[in-house]
C-alpha cells in the first residue's frame, strides 16, 4: 500500500483566522493559531483518524482539504490539483470527487429539501446518472446506506439523527468521491446509533475502496475504524502511525496521555489520577517551544525554549518529541481496549 | 403522503384566529374587485348632475359626490385599482430587495459594503419625500408610483434578508452545499434564501399596509392615479372639500382604506404566528 501516490497531501500548511479587538485599544492584530504547520499524507483506499482534543485543529484541517477554508500558508495537493491557490478548475475537480460528511446531522440538511431532493440535487448538478434514472439511483444510496428508500419523500425534521446521518452519507456517496472526510459524524448520535453508523463505513469501506478521514475525539471509535491515526494538539501533528502501533506504543506524550484518559466501562478499573492537567492553552497565544510543554509530565528546560523536532520517523511512525520510542510507559488501557 | 400534501397540512392544521379574519377581509376585496362590473349599482364615473351631493339612500347607499356619481359604486371599483397597488407595490420592492440582501450576506466584503452603503443613502432621506422626489422626475402616474416604490422600499426587504443569510451561511448545510461544488448561484436562491423567505413574506404583509397608504397619500397630492378613475386616496382628496356638507364622500373610501389595512395587519400577525415568525 505505502508504494501508492498519496491521494491528498499536506505541505506545511498554516490557517491562522484574524481576529479583531485585540489590545487595549483594539488596534492590535491577533489570530487564532488554528493550523501551525500540518504535514500529512493520506494513501487512496486508506482511512485515517485524526484525533485530539477540541480546539487542536483537526475539524480546520479537514475543512482546510476540501478547499473550504482558506489557508495562510502551505500546500494542499489532492490527486495532483492543488487546493491551495484557489484555481477554479482545479477547486472544481476537487469538490466533484470529494465529499463531507457534518457533526450534527440535522443541520448538515437543508430543512426545505426531502431526503431524496437533497440527494437528486447532487447527482443532477454532477451529471452522474441520465435524468430518467435519478429516481432510481436516489433509492439505490438510500438503500445502500441502510434506509427504506420510501423515507426519501421525508424532510429532515421527520427523521431521526441516525437516519439524517445516513442521508448525509447517502449524499456523500452520490457524488461517487474519492475521498470522504467525516468530521466528528458520530458524536451526536446516539451510542447505539454510532456503532450502527461506523459498521456502515467500515462496510462502505470494504465495498467501494474509499478513502476516508475520520475526525472524531472518541478513540474508541477510531480505533476500530482507521488504518492510521493522527494525533493533533493546538495546530500540529504530534504523532502519525498505525493505528495499532499508536494505541499500543505511543511515542508522545500527549498520545500516551490521551490513551489514558478513556473512561473504563468497568467500575471497579478506577480512571488514572488526572492524567493530565488542565485545558490546552489558548491557540491565540502559543507557548513557546512546544506547545505541549506547560501539560506534559516529560518536559525538560529545553521543551519550553525550543521548537520540538518536525515529526521524526521510524517504522513508519512518526512522533514529534525529544524522547525516543520505549520512553514512555505503555498505556495500560490500550491493553484494556484490546481485550473488550 | 406526498412532501406538499404534508407541507398543506402543516398550513392548515391550526389556523389563528387573526389569519383567518385578516384572509377573510382579503377575499372579501378581492372578490369585490373581481366582480366590480355585476356587483357596484352604477357605472363609478357616470354623472346624474340631478342627485348631486346626494346623502346615504336606498337609492345611493353611500351617497353620491359632487358630480353626482355612486360612492358605493366608486368604492367598489377602486379595490381593482388599490389591490393592484398593495400587490405591485409589495411585489417589486420584495424581489430587488430579496436578491440584494442575499447577494451582499452571502457574499460579505466589498460586496456587502457597497450594498449597506447604497441602503444607508436611501434610508437617510424621509421615506415619503424620496418618492415624491423620484414620482416628480418621472411624471405622475401609478407607473411612477412603482418605480418609486421599488426604488425606495426594497431596503427594508435586503436588510432583513441579509441578517439571515448571514447566519444561514454559517449552518453545516450551506458548508456541505459548498462541498458539494454547487455553485453560488445554486447555494444562495436554492438552498439559503428559501430558508430566509418566511420572515419576508410576513414583512410584505405589514408593507402592503404602509404601500397602500402611500398609494392613497400619492394619489391624494395629486401623483398617482388621476381623475375621474376612481380610487379610495383621490376620493378622500375630493371629498375634503366638502367634508362640512357632504361627510359620506371621504368617509367610505377612507373606512375602505382603514378596512384592507387591518386585513393585511391580521394576515401579517397570523402569518407570523402561524410561521413563527414575529415581523
Amino acid at each position: 500500500m505505502s508504494q501508492a501516490p498519496p491521494l491528498i497531501e499536506t505541505d506545511d500548511v498554516v490557517l491562522h483566522f484574524p481576529v479583531s479587538g485585540g489590545g487595549a485599544l483594539g488596534l492590535t492584530r491577533r489570530a487564532v493559531k488554528a493550523l501551525n504547520g500540518v504535514s500529512l499524507s493520506v494513501r487512496p483506499g486508506e482511512t485515517i483518524g485524526l484525533v485530539g482534543e477540541s480546539g487542536s485543529g483537526k475539524s480546520t484541517l479537514g475543512r482546510a482539504l476540501l478547499g473550504l477554508e482558506t489557508v495562510t500558508g502551505g500546500h494542499i495537493v489532492f490527486d495532483r490539483a492543488a487546493v491551495t491557490g484557489g484555481k477554479r478548475q482545479e477547486l472544481s475537480k476537487i469538490r466533484r470527487e470529494t465529499a463531507m460528511v457534518f457533526q450534527d446531522p440535522l443541520n448538515a440538511l437543508n430543512p426545505r429539501l426531502t431526503a431524496g431532493e437533497a440527494i437528486a440535487e447532487v447527482l443532477r448538478v454532477h451529471k452522474k446518472v441520465p435524468k430518467d434514472k435519478i429516481t432510481d439511483r436516489v433509492a439505490e444510496l438510500l438503500q445502500m446506506v441502510g434506509l427504506d428508500p420510501a423515507l426519501s419523500a421525508r424532510r429532515p425534521q421527520a427523521l431521526s439523527g441516525g437516519q439524517c446521518q445516513r442521508v448525509g452519507i447517502a449524499r456523500a456517496l452520490a457524488v461517487e468521491p474519492k475521498l470522504i472526510v467525516a468530521d466528528e459524524c458520530v458524536a451526536a448520535l446516539d451510542v447505539s446509533i454510532q456503532g450502527q453508523i461506523i459498521n456502515l463505513f467500515l462496510d462502505l469501506k470494504e465495498k467501494m475502496n474509499l478513502t476516508l478521514i475520520f475526525i472524531a475525539h472518541d478513540l474508541a471509535i477510531v480505533r476500530r475504524l482507521c488504518d492510521r491515526v493522527a494525533v493533533m494538539y493546538l495546530g500540529r501533528i504530534v504523532e502519525e502511525g498505525p493505528t495499532e502501533a499508536v494505541f499500543s506504543a505511543p511515542r508522545h506524550p500527549y498520545t500516551a496521555a490521551l490513551i489514558e484518559s478513556i473512561p473504563e466501562i468497568d467500575p471497579t478499573v478506577s480512571l488514572p489520577d488526572a492524567p493530565m492537567q488542565g485545558e490546552p492553552p489558548s491557540p491565540l497565544n502559543l507557548p513557546s517551544g512546544c506547545s505541549f510543554h506547560p501539560r506534559c509530565p516529560y518536559a525538560e528546560p529545553q521543551c519550553s525554549r525550543d521548537p520540538p523536532p518536525t515529526l521524526r520517523r521510524r517504522d513508519d511512525h512518526g512522533w514529534a518529541c525529544i524522547l525516543d520510542p520505549g520512553q514512555l510507559p505503555r498505556p495500560q488501557t490500550a491493553t484494556r481496549l484490546q481485550n473488550a | 403522503m406526498s412532501a406538499r400534501r404534508r407541507g398543506l397540512r402543516r398550513l392548515t392544521g391550526h389556523v389563528p384566529q387573526p389569519l383567518m379574519i385578516g384572509a377573510g377581509i382579503l377575499i372579501f376585496f378581492i372578490v369585490l374587485a373581481v366582480g366590480a362590473p355585476v356587483i357596484a349599482p352604477y357605472d363609478p364615473i357616470y354623472q346624474d348632475i340631478s342627485a348631486r351631493l346626494a346623502p346615504p339612500s336606498l337609492v345611493h347607499p353611500f351617497g353620491t359626490d359632487n358630480f353626482g356619481r355612486d360612492i358605493l359604486s366608486r368604492v367598489i371599483w377602486s379595490t381593482r385599482i388599490d389591490l393592484q397597488i398593495a400587490f405591485l407595490g409589495v411585489i417589486f420592492p420584495f424581489i430587488i430587495g430579496t436578491a440584494a440582501g442575499t447577494i451582499a450576506g452571502y457574499f460579505g466584503g466589498l460586496t456587502d459594503t457597497l450594498f449597506m452603503r447604497l441602503i444607508d443613502i436611501v434610508l437617510a432621506f424621509p421615506f415619503l419625500v424620496l418618492m415624491l422626489a423620484i414620482i416628480a422626475i418621472l411624471g405622475p402616474g401609478l407607473a411612477s408610483f412603482y418605480i418609486a416604490m421599488a426604488l425606495v422600499g426594497w431596503v427594508s426587504y435586503a436588510r432583513l434578508v441579509r441578517a439571515q443569510i448571514l447566519v444561514l451561511k454559517q449552518s453545516d448545510f450551506a458548508m456541505a452545499a459548498k462541498s458539494l461544488g454547487f455553485s453560488h448561484w445554486r447555494i444562495m436562491f436554492r438552498h439559503l434564501l428559501p430558508n430566509a423567505l418566511i420572515g419576508s413574506i410576513v414583512f410584505a404583509m405589514s408593507d402592503a399596509v404602509l404601500v397602500l397608504l402611500n398609494g392613497a397619500a400619492i394619489s391624494y397630492l395629486g401623483l398617482g392615479v388621476q381623475p375621474p378613475t376612481a380610487e379610495w386616496g383621490i376620493m378622500v382628496a375630493e371629498g375634503q372639500a366638502f367634508i362640512s356638507i357632504a361627510w359620506w364622500i371621504a368617509t367610505f373610501p377612507g373606512l375602505a382604506i382603514v378596512l384592507l389595512a387591518f386585513g393585511f395587519s391580521l394576515l401579517a400577525d397570523g402569518l407570523g404566528e402561524k410561521l413563527g415568525v414575529r415581523p
